[in-house]
């Protein structure tokens, strides 16, 4: 599984962050940066779950 | 894929539709999720709007492009009289552009708000808190809460962000009152933006000469370097900031210390574990959810929503309230459940649009609650429950005052 961003969509709102901030960040422009691109275990419904409640669908989980 | 048939007979539900008890949702919305989700509503203007009530259609309303939020359009829905010409004193806010020109206008501020730069806010947000608070226990008791405590915090804080003077931001409270009041007429309406308009470019003037470390200055730079300042533009994000920053969290400050000096039970789970503080946050949020007037948005196409067609150029109001009381999405949603885990709520909105200081409006609450109650633990209401006065006529939800004592 691979944790993909759309920086084009991303608003910055850091929903990704306060949902689990080990997998994600924002840069210096506040836009999201993944931290854990392929995440494992525990960590992938952490990001199934940032990715359902990112408001403007800018992240995805996608199979490999 | 078929509007239900519309029985031009059976009289409208008007919106804005108001609260009548603080802890339960009006019926009304309740019905509509379950008998029909997209429903036909009138505006006080008697123009109509399709109101969505479902969780999952709030959010799709909420981030489809096609759904515009640009009020300048002649049909945009409109819910507050006077709502367009007030608007027109100002340049647009970014809360009413879409696509590239809300990106545009959104882009260079993000991350002024990102979660690491508010999360450096902390100390100071703490100071601002105690300050208050050590005033407050000056004063004879009882207090109205919302005075001298719930408004003046995030009105300071935000304030501070954008270098706003001190005594600048006590003036803007007190327009800011006359713009929000309950009895303000449409013409007061237009002069208090007016007057709002003028302190605005007065603090950009200002700034533009005298820079200082806050998000206007860095606007203000940001833009000379990439051509010229917007002045205009500018001025609007400082009073969208002004404005959205300090009445809303006023509102759910007053609202969460409400709710846990009636609900004992609740305040007892955050004192024994502060860690818990920020679920309660958003589960207040969730619950609560004040803005009464929903996300409005005007269809530039016809637009499929949960199997419903909204057409080009109808009204769509999305109820955030009722989408965070859907019990498809959220166990008892009646209950204020503070173990709950409710991030997923739409109390900020969602889309494109989301609240941009929401994770200011967290920490803000969050040190508030953890503060207030430990500072005094035996605050407690100076009236009885009874003679509190809400919000239920207003757009934003709350209380217009908080006797307290202790
Ligand atoms: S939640 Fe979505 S929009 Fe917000 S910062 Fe993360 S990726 Fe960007």
């Amino acid at each position: 599984m691979k944790l993909e961003k759309n920086h084009d969509r991303c608003i910055g709102a850091g929903q990704c962050v306060l949902t689990e901030p080990r997998i994600f960040d924002q840069d210096d422009r506040g836009l999201v940066s993944v931290l854990v691109e392929r995440p494992q275990g525990a960590d992938v419904a952490a990001a199934r779950k940032a990715v359902y409640i990112c408001p403007a669908k800018a992240l995805s989980l996608v199979e490999e | 894929m078929a509007n239900a048939d519309i029985d031009e007979t059976n009289e409208l539900v008007s919106f804005p539709i108001q609260r009548t008890c603080p802890f339960a949702i009006p019926p009304v919305y309740t019905k509509f999720r379950e008998e029909s989700p997209i429903s036909q509503v009138v505006l006080p203007d008697g123009g109509k709007a399709w109101l969505v009530t479902k969780y999952d259609d709030v959010r799709a309303v909420m981030a489809n492009p096609k759904l515009s939020s640009d009020r300048r359009a002649p049909d945009f829905p409109v819910v507050v009289p006077g709502q367009n010409a007030a608007l027109a004193k100002h340049a647009p806010f970014m809360i009413i552009l879409d696509g590239a020109e809300h990106a545009a206008a959104r882009r260079p501020v993000i991350s002024e708000f990102s979660v690491r730069r508010v999360a450096a806010m902390k100390p100071r947000i703490q100071e601002i808190v105690d300050g208050y608070i050590d005033e407050m226990l000056k004063l004879p008791k009882p207090v109205d809460l919302n005075q001298v405590f719930s408004l003046p915090v995030p009105s300071l804080v935000v304030s501070e962000i954008l270098g706003m003077p001190y005594e600048g931001h006590e003036y803007f409270m007190e327009l800011a009152e006359i713009l929000l009041r309950r009895t303000t007429d449409e013409q007061g309406r237009i002069a208090v933006s007016v007057e709002l308009r003028k302190y605005m470019d007065k603090l950009v003037e200002e700034k533009i000469n005298n820079p200082g470390d806050d998000l206007l200055s860095r606007q203000i730079e940001l833009q000379r370097q990439e051509g010229g300042i917007d002045r205009p533009a500018l001025a609007s994000l400082c009073l969208l900031v002004l404005l959205a920053g300090h009445e809303t969290t006023a509102n759910m400050i007053n609202l969460g210390v409400f709710s846990m000096l009636t609900k004992p039970e609740l305040l007892a789970e955050i004192k024994a574990d502060p860690s818990k503080t920020p679920k309660a946050v958003d589960e207040l949020l969730r619950f609560y959810t004040i803005p009464d007037f929903g996300a409005h948005r005007l269809a530039l196409d016809d637009v499929e929503i949960g199997g419903f067609l909204i057409r080009k150029g109808e009204a769509v109001i999305a109820s955030t309230f009722a989408a965070n009381r859907d019990p498809a999405v959220f166990d008892d949603p009646e209950e204020l459940d503070f173990g709950r885990d409710a991030r997923h709520h739409v109390a900020f909105g969602y889309g494109p649009h989301q609240c941009l200081g929401q994770n200011l409006g967290r920490l803000e609450l969050q040190v508030v609650f953890d503060t207030l109650f430990r500072r005094l633990p035996d605050l407690r209401l100076a009236v009885p429950e009874e003679e509190l006065s809400f919000k239920s006529d207003a757009l934003v939800y709350g209380l217009y005052e908080l006797p307290v004592t202790w």
